[in-house]
């Protein structure tokens, strides 16, 4: 333990360049074990890069990696586990196939180079493994049927099994609540009694506030801040991390006065999911809806634009009553949907980003004789990424050379092409870095002044209380709170939602 | 266990099948239940089930195997051949068994190069080696059907473990096979269960990437799997000469389709990570009673075909219900659990 609490492991003067491209140009950062240190950046900073160097994955091209008392001019993915290096990927890395217990102990047998499995061994490690950090999942489950937050206690035992002395975890809070964040946190506290140096990565400036006692920001492959947490206030990081002075206030539009309304939903309901639901949106307006994970905020949406069952209610369009249960009726009344999921629902990786552009109504891109007019295509697609500010070399490269902010306005624009009254958007930021963030906050705010109706489903309170005009707080499948402009408080917002 | 959960499982589902079958070939024609013909069943079984346990390996990895049938006829007729040739004559079927087992192993690992060091899919990577396979031993080996094949394999062929004689009706006769072949499925079931190679099996099928990262090797498990099948379906082959005394090098071909119909049907998940042997002894129990006995119902040979494939489609539209049914089980019950 004593040689644990003083070693130090990080990376000095690193530099690496894929093709020509840098993508670290001369980095050093240092964590102390027992220490949370944060390394913060938007995407394309570098950070994954770092972690892959620091993991093994890739080596560098000039530079040290310093693990403990050892220093290595490359790593191989071995050699760094064998020195205590864990990553806690994005998915986890389970096998939903296997048992909880399973995917615990598997490292433990290879590293052992055992040829048989036992059941009753294999229960016993992954037991330990659980009760080390302090947490109580069946290790019996089939990790297919356990919630996401308990996934991810199961890859920190598993790292922790593994004898880990320095830990990432990248953007790990993406897809938790508030109160399973919490239990996070007190996990990661442990690992910090116990020796544990943790390297947390996140877009998150409110959490990486409360978790991390150092931190080193990077952009465009460079450090350009770090030291002790404390001295960072919240502006500072941002405007470190985007080199711009991007502020938090709010900017949305005044509300015009309407007396129609754009949509209006009345008395949804499909058991257990929503135990009647109404309201209304005007036009121009941006109306949030916030709840926990698991409260039917996602299903809220998905119901309105017909992809969720819904057993009575009325949704009613510019006056007129639509069919439920069927997206292309809700489609044809002007509704438009842009799902959380970004990369399996919204959007064709592979194809390119014009094609994504004019996907959804290319009906409108017909010429006479009912074929698609190449020219009209090619120019929908460009005026749609100049308004959105999309960065692309070529609108003919595939969606997944874009960065996940770029990627999220190609979205956008597909479905803002179709001109809908409403517009729902489920997580529109979901993974974007902030200076994509405030763009496309902006892109909404614009197009609301238009007279577009949005209804805003996101977990992120500051996001909602800078873009909406109203939100409706989620619990149990009810509205439990309304909050009016004036009302929009993050304090009273949490609370309202735990 | 609670008994909601049993009744869920596949594999009472199949019981359930195998004797409502039972008891509709019974009503129509009493013969079906005799000693004799239920170890015709089990003399039926016996190749089909080894190819059988092979597939479901290579299903549970998260690949297909389309060339084990010609493999195994392949590994067989290659092993009469090559006795007839050196003239060797054997008293017993062990050299015959084990010369098979080798060409099958070898077979296994071309289909290993293709799979595990060219990373060609596995559908195609085997259905490209099946036809080379095919056309090497037409060519190479030999396109006549031979039916005095060695002695020792000819009199294997009628090796019983036990005779009964009922009062009335046929001889019974339960082929000595029955004791290797239950050994060996309870090898291949220790196998999958007790040893990191068979654990390795389902985590390939539930995931190459999380694989991967767990320190499991991709290419030398998806090389062992293929030359696992090879290995088992040579034996499966000679196994085939053997009891139909005779090597015909046309044999086998399409029958691919019961064997994976029988896997399938036993509960192992077409996109990998998913299967049980007891399953697959299941299945293929099904699969050769509706082969044999179908025809009892009236129902001509041709259509036991289509029967089978029926029941692939089916074994397979069950899995996809299933897995759309628990992702919508989880929605709710994530519902719940902040509700409460």
């Amino acid at each position: 333990m004593s040689t644990l609490l003083t070693a130090e492991y990080g990376v000095e003067n690193i530099v690496k360049s894929f093709g020509g491209a840098k993508a670290l140009s001369g980095v050093s950062l240092s964590v102390k074990s027992g220490e949370v240190h944060c390394i913060a950046g938007e995407n394309g900073s570098g950070k994954s890069t770092l972690i892959k160097i620091m993991s093994g994955v890739h080596a560098p091209d000039t530079g040290l990696i310093r693990l403990g008392d050892k220093s290595f001019t490359k790593l191989s993915p071995r050699e760094a586990v064998h020195e205590g290096v864990q990553v806690i990927f994005q998915d986890f890395s389970l096998l939903p196939n296997l048992s909880v217990a399973e995917n615990i102990a598997i490292p433990t047998y290879i590293s052992e180079n055992s040829r048989f499995f036992s059941k009753s061994k294999t229960k016993e490690i992954a037991a330990n493994a659980l009760d080390l950090i302090g947490v109580d999942i069946d290790i019996n489950a089939s990790v297919t049927d356990i919630s996401i937050a308990s996934k991810q206690l199961i890859a920190i035992a598993r790292a922790t099994n593994q004898g880990v002395k320095m830990l990432f975890m990248d953007e790990p809070t993406t897809a938790l609540t508030r109160k399973e964040i919490k239990h996070l946190f007190e996990v990661v506290e442990q690992l910090k009694e116990r020796g544990v140096a943790t390297i947390f990565v996140s877009h998150k400036i409110d959490e990486i506030q409360e978790i991390c006692n150092t931190i080193t920001i990077l952009r465009n492959g460079e450090v350009v801040a770090d030291g002790i947490m404390r001295d960072f206030k919240r502006d500072s990081i941002s405007e470190a991390m985007t080199g711009l002075n991007v502020s938090e206030t709010r900017i949305a539009p005044p509300l015009k006065k309407a007396s129609t309304k754009v949509i209006e939903v009345r008395n949804l309901i499909t058991k257990p999911t929503f135990l009647d639901i109404s309201f209304s949106i005007a036009p121009g307006e941006i109306l949030g809806i916030t709840g926990l994970l698991g409260s039917g905020r996602t299903e809220l949406a998905e119901a309105i634009f017909g992809q969720y069952p819904i057993d009575s209610g009325e949704v009613i369009v510019e006056g007129e009553s639509i069919r439920l249960n069927s997206s292309p009726a809700a489609l044809k009344a002007g509704i438009g949907y842009v799902p959380p999921d970004r990369l399996t629902q919204g959007l064709f990786l592979e194809q390119s980003i014009l094609r994504n552009l004019v996907a959804v109504g290319v009906d409108q891109y017909q010429s006479r004789g009912k074929r698609l007019s190449k020219k009209r295509l090619a120019e929908a697609g460009e005026k749609w990424i100049k308004d959105l500010r999309i960065k692309t070399k070529n609108s003919l490269n595939p969606v997944t050379s874009l960065s996940g902010g770029n990627q999220q306005r190609v979205v956008l624009a597909k479905w803002l092409a179709m001109n809908p009254k409403l517009m729902i958007l489920n997580g529109p930021t979901v993974g974007v870095d902030i200076g994509s963030k405030r763009e496309i906050l902006e892109i909404i705010r614009d197009r609301a002044q238009e007279g577009m109706g949005f209804l805003v489903v996101s977990d992120d309170i500051p996001e909602l209380i800078q873009i909406c005009h109203r939100v409706l707080v989620i619990k149990n499948g009810q509205i439990s709170k309304e909050f009016n402009e004036s009302e929009l408080d993050e304090e009273v917002l949490y609370k309202e939602l735990s | 266990m609670d008994f909601k959960k049993l009744l869920r499982r596949n594999e009472t589902a199949l019981i359930i099948a195998i004797v409502l079958l039972s008891v509709i070939i019974g009503a129509k024609s009493p013969e079906f239940y005799s000693l004799a013909n239920l170890f015709d069943i089990f003399r039926s079984s016996f190749v089909q089930l080894l190819f059988a346990l092979g597939v479901l390996v290579v299903i549970i990895s998260g690949g297909i195997d389309v060339s084990f049938p010609v493999v195994g006829i392949f590994s067989g007729y290659s092993a009469v051949v090559l006795m007839k040739h050196f003239d060797w004559n054997p008293g017993n079927v062990s050299l015959p068994i084990a010369l098979a087992i080798v060409i099958g192993v070898i077979l296994g690992a071309l289909n290993s190069i293709a799979i595990a060091s060219f990373g060609i899919p596995t559908l195609i990577a085997t259905l490209g080696t099946s036809g080379i396979f095919r056309g090497i031993m037409l060519t190479f080996i030999g396109s006549s059907f031979i039916s005095d094949i060695p002695a020792a394999l000819d009199k294997f062929a009628t090796a019983d473990l036990l005779k009964i004689q009922p009062a009335e009706g046929t001889l019974a006769r339960l082929h000595v096979l029955i004791i290797p072949v239950v050994i060996i499925t309870i090898l291949v079931s220790l196998m999958l269960n007790r040893t990191m190679f068979g654990r390795s099996v389902y985590a390939l099928g539930g995931g190459v990437e999380a694989t991967r990262r767990l320190g499991i090797s991709i290419k030398r498990t998806q090389a062992k799997v293929y030359m696992f099948v090879g290995g088992i379906s040579g034996l499966a082959g000679i196994l085939y000469v053997s009891l139909q005394r005779k090597a015909n090098p046309y044999d086998l071909y399409g029958s691919e389709l019961d064997i994976i119909a029988a896997v399938v049907l036993g509960g192992a998940s077409i996109m990998g990570g998913y299967g049980t042997v007891f399953g697959t002894v299941l299945g293929v129990l099904l699969i050769s009673l509706i082969k044999g006995n179908l025809i009892l119902l009236g129902v001509s040979g041709s259509w036991q075909r289509a029967a089978i494939g029926a029941l692939l489609l089916i074994g397979i539209t069950v899995q996809a219900i299933n897995e759309s049914k628990k992702a919508k089980n989880r929605r709710v019950s994530t519902s719940d659990e902040v509700a409460g």
